[in-house]
């Protein structure tokens, strides 16, 4: 089976019921992928399929064969960080950083349709992760830091 | 001007960049090759005898390499396990505990392993379980130990009339005439509060990796913890090797808050890697977490407070109760001792404290550990005694305030500290906002103390050739430690951050250092880097003396140059005097060596002020607004300082509101963060801070302890608001809506 992560495509031997979450992690070696849970209830194992956020660890191999899977570690471009990267490390956004690839990137797919969220949308808008660390102020913070500069 | 140029900075964490890009490295990110994976079998029951363990068929399985019972960990066979305290307790003869651990099985896959679990056929002869503290108090409940007595874990008193209980311990501090006191109040109150069990809910599971060397003598572990030498000691003494002959390795820690001190895996991970010669790595679900890695107690506390109508507390009478679970090591009563009233003056006190054994998973430390329950209760109290009197309860508070000097209830003289000065710029700010008005709302204060803990530690200072300075420390990072002492290294050298690196070293490289508990770490650690710094930047003064023809007191340091003092043309690099002291000639390596013990903790208080709103048609709490105010004494970072106290409230609000175990005959019934619910973004609003500086006297630039207080107080300032908004006191946790809806119902009625 062939999938395509972070712009590599790789042949993967892992059966196509392995989870994506456990492809990433111990197959392809891409650790930034966290699991907290396996149920589906904590966001840290979030990647991007298609643009989309989802939780890696309910979805199965066969299931995203010939999509487009970004991993944290596929974020930053030729070295440049994304803009929410650099948000979440300027603001404090960041502590023990185990839920922090995961809410970037939920973060990143919910920008991605809402450019211009409120607070509330944008705390609606990452439910779905759990940070224990931050109590989200710093984080929602970042986030918005980054909604205000891509208005110009 | 500012004091100082760096310290008091709001700096991003140094290790924020590995943690945005995903390179960061936790336990359960370490693989290497050849390692079996090993799993827990554990009883299904909360309390049983165990008749027989047969491990052969387990055993027989292909690519079962080894299987472990109790009878095979060496350090039970040197010592009680009931006195192993934070590490897994492998069933002997009995469980006492749903999940205990019975039996261990390492493999060549993590599904083989758990075949083989399945395969372990252990014979139980079920017991009823002790469910109630209160009941479980009481002298004719049959002992769980049959050799516990109270302050006495495992072996008799003294005493010849003493029978074993299930009292684990009990503390009791006191001081003037309770009688006489009671006498001269007014009003007396008395109310009794109830917390249940919480869990830390860090969201990295456990997991370890233990590799031995060639003869099986020692061994190198990778887990996350929160002290790798308080580690490191554990884990030897459950092998029975010398401590040396363990190394344990720091990693990323994925939240830990009192939680991973514990060991649950480690120990056995490390036996398992000796016994095959194989690494080894272990790893929990969510659902072995909630169900073994242990939570906070659950608690029943009553106070009984004597107050004057001028607002002057004359006599208090409490008694905490905690809920131990199956295994009486973490004493919560120990800490009721120096954290209780102590940030009141109250003339006549006696608290009596009970570490209480249930048959149901064993507690650990989670953030100020007894605190946050015992402050339910005290805050609570206080404000009803507030309300009686119809005064302000930040009013209240201030009047009875203990300041320098005063002596709290455990005896201690009180060192300099900021009770006052904290209530006072929360009564200002309160003042600069507007009043909570309308329907259904309310306002909700509560104070929180937390008493700090010190430690030992050491730090090196290594001067670099290139005019960098590197910190080698032994404390894993659970608070954003290794920035704030970067920000300390970089300030005394006058160097800009960039110049400062830290190195977390393991236990055979790193000098000694407590672990990261009690928000000790940068409180005292700062002390032993700081007078690292100070011997470092000795040794460069030496060497930067005679190189520029000035007398040694005139140098300073600033831009990574040794500067004579009012003459800054005579300036030499770092880079310079660190590669010159090498040379053949030179003079040698510039290192620091700092140390420190013994330093007295710096009490910390944080005020909190909640707005709430109750819909009384479903029972559910919004949160208006919060704000947190803390004497911190200086802030390192704020950045960091302000994101601890956000943590802190944020968990207090779960704690209040919505989480909390399910028991059914003391079995765990939600074990899924699907029903264990933690709160998500939307569940929490902004939580403005306020950072008082009342700077400590033991304190390395007034230093005092950060990370703990803040959660203290949260659990009553919610109760108090909702108070407000409903007219209902309630006073079991968690306020979930079914709840609240219920007490509005009653009251009605």
């Amino acid at each position: 089976m062939r999938i395509r992560v972070n712009s590599k495509e790789y042949d993967i031997a892992s059966g196509p019921a392995t989870t994506l979450l456990d492809v990433l992690r111990y197959e392809l070696g891409l650790t930034g992928t966290k699991e907290g849970c396996s149920t589906g209830s904590c966001g840290s194992c979030t990647v991007l399929i298609d643009h989309k956020a989802v939780n890696s660890c309910l979805v199965i191999a066969a299931e995203v064969e010939g999509k487009d899977i970004v991993t944290i570690e596929g974020l930053a471009q030729d070295g440049i960080l994304h803009p929410l990267q650099q948000a979440f490390m300027d603001a404090g956004a960041v502590q023990c950083g185990f839920c922090t690839p995961g809410i970037i990137l939920a973060a990143k797919a919910f920008l991605d349709s809402n450019p211009h969220p409120t607070e509330s949308e944008i705390r609606q808008g990452i439910s779905g992760n759990l940070c224990r660390c931050t109590g989200y102020d710093k984080i929602v913070r970042a986030i918005m830091s980054v909604s205000r500069s891509q208005r110009g | 001007m500012a004091k100082y140029s760096v310290v008091g900075k709001r700096v991003p964490r140094i290790d924020a960049l590995s943690k945005v890009t995903g390179s960061a490295i936790y336990s359960g990110d370490i693989s290497l090759p050849g390692m079996l994976h090993a799993k827990i079998a554990r009883s299904p029951y909360a309390h049983a005898l165990i008749k027989r363990i047969d491990i052969s068929k387990a055993l027989a399985l292909d690519g079962v390499k080894a299987v472990i019972t109790a009878d095979d960990i060496p350090g039970y066979k040197n010592r009680s396990p009931l006195l192993l305290v934070e590490m897994p307790h492998l069933a002997q003869d009995k469980v006492t505990y749903e999940s205990q651990p019975v039996a261990v099985v390492a493999a060549i896959s993590k599904d083989i392993a758990e075949k083989a679990v399945g395969l372990i056929k252990v014979e139980y002869e079920e017991l009823p379980p002790v469910l109630d503290v209160l009941e479980s108090m009481k002298p004719d409940t049959p002992p769980i130990y049959p050799n516990l007595y109270t302050n006495f874990i495992s072996r008799p008193p003294t005493d010849v009339n003493a029978r074993p209980s299930n009292i684990a311990y009990h503390m009791s501090v006191g001081r003037g005439d309770l009688d006489a006191g009671f006498k001269e109040a007014d009003f007396v109150l008395e109310n009794t509060f109830q917390t249940q069990p919480v869990h830390h809910g860090y969201l990295e599971p456990f997991a370890a990796v233990a590799k031995a060397n060639v003869d099986g003598s020692k061994v190198t572990v990778w887990t996350q913890t929160q002290g790798v030498f308080s580690a490191r000691g554990m884990i030897a003494e459950f092998l029975g090797l010398p401590a040396t002959h363990v190394n344990m390795v720091p990693v990323e820690i994925g939240g830990a808050f009192g939680g991973k001190s514990f060991l649950p895996l480690a120990p056995l991970c490390a036996l398992l890697a000796i016994k095959t010669r194989q690494p080894v790595r272990m790893e929990m679900s969510r659902e072995e977490v909630l169900k073994d890695a242990r939570p906070a107690p659950g608690s029943v506390n009553t106070i009984k407070m004597g107050v004057t109508r001028q607002g002057k507390i004359t006599a208090v009478s409490a008694r905490f109760i905690y809920d131990a679970g199956g295994f009486p090591e973490m004493s919560h009563t120990m800490f009721v001792r120096g954290n209780t009233f102590a940030q009141y003056k109250i003339p006549n006190i006696n608290i009596e404290a009970y570490d209480v054994l249930t048959n149901k998973i064993p507690v650990t430390y989670y953030r100020a550990p007894s605190t946050p329950q015992s402050h339910f209760a005290i805050e609570s109290q206080m404000d009803l005694a507030a309300k009686e009197l119809g005064m302000d309860p930040i009013q209240f508070r201030l009047l009875n305030t203990a300041v320098e000097g005063d002596t709290a209830p455990s005896g201690e003289i009180l060192p300099k500290v900021g009770y006052k000065e904290t209530l006072e710029k929360m009564a200002d700010y309160l003042k600069t906002k507007r009043s909570i008005k309308g329907a259904n709302r309310g306002r909700g204060i509560a104070s929180g103390f937390w008493h700090g803990a010190a430690g030992s530690w050491g730090a090196y200072v290594n001067v670099n050739i290139d005019g960098t300075v590197t910190l080698v420390i032994g404390v894993t990072d659970v608070s954003g430690s290794r920035t704030s002492v970067a920000q300390i290294v970089a300030e005394e050298f006058g160097l800009p951050m960039e110049s400062v690196s830290v190195v977390v070293g393991d236990t055979d490289t790193a000098p000694w250092a407590s672990p990261s508990v009690g928000s000790q770490t940068i409180y005292s650690l700062s002390h032993a880097v700081y007078r690292a710094c100070q011997d470092a930047k000795e040794q460069l003064k030496r060497l930067a003396a005679p190189r520029l023809g000035v007398d040694i007191s005139v140098i300073e340091f600033a831009g990574g140059h040794a500067v004579a003092k009012g003459d800054p043309q005579k300036s030499i690099p770092l880079a310079a005097l660190a590669r010159s002291s090498l040379g053949f000639r030179g003079e040698g390596p510039v290192v620091g060596r700092g140390s420190i013990a013994g330093l007295p903790p710096a009490p910390s208080i944080a005020v909190h002020a909640v707005d709430v709103e109750v819909d009384k048609e479903t029972g559910k709490v919004k949160i208006l607004s919060y704000v947190v105010a803390q004497d911190i004494g200086l802030a390192i970072n704020p950045l960091s300082v302000e994101g601890q106290m956000q943590g802190a409230v944020a968990q207090g609000i779960g704690w209040a509101l919505m989480e909390g175990y399910v028991f059914d005959q003391g079995k765990v019934q939600n074990t899924s963060f699907l029903d264990y619910r933690l709160p998500t973004a939307a569940d929490i609003p902004m939580i403005d801070t306020i950072l008082v500086e009342v700077n400590s006297t033991t304190g390395i630039y007034g230093l005092r302890h950060v990370g703990e207080p803040p959660i203290v107080g949260t659990l009553a300032a919610l109760a108090n608001a909702i108070h407000n908004a409903t007219g209902v006191r309630f006073k079991s946790l968690p306020m979930t809506p079914e709840a609240i809806l219920k007490g509005i119902q009653q009251v009605k009625k």
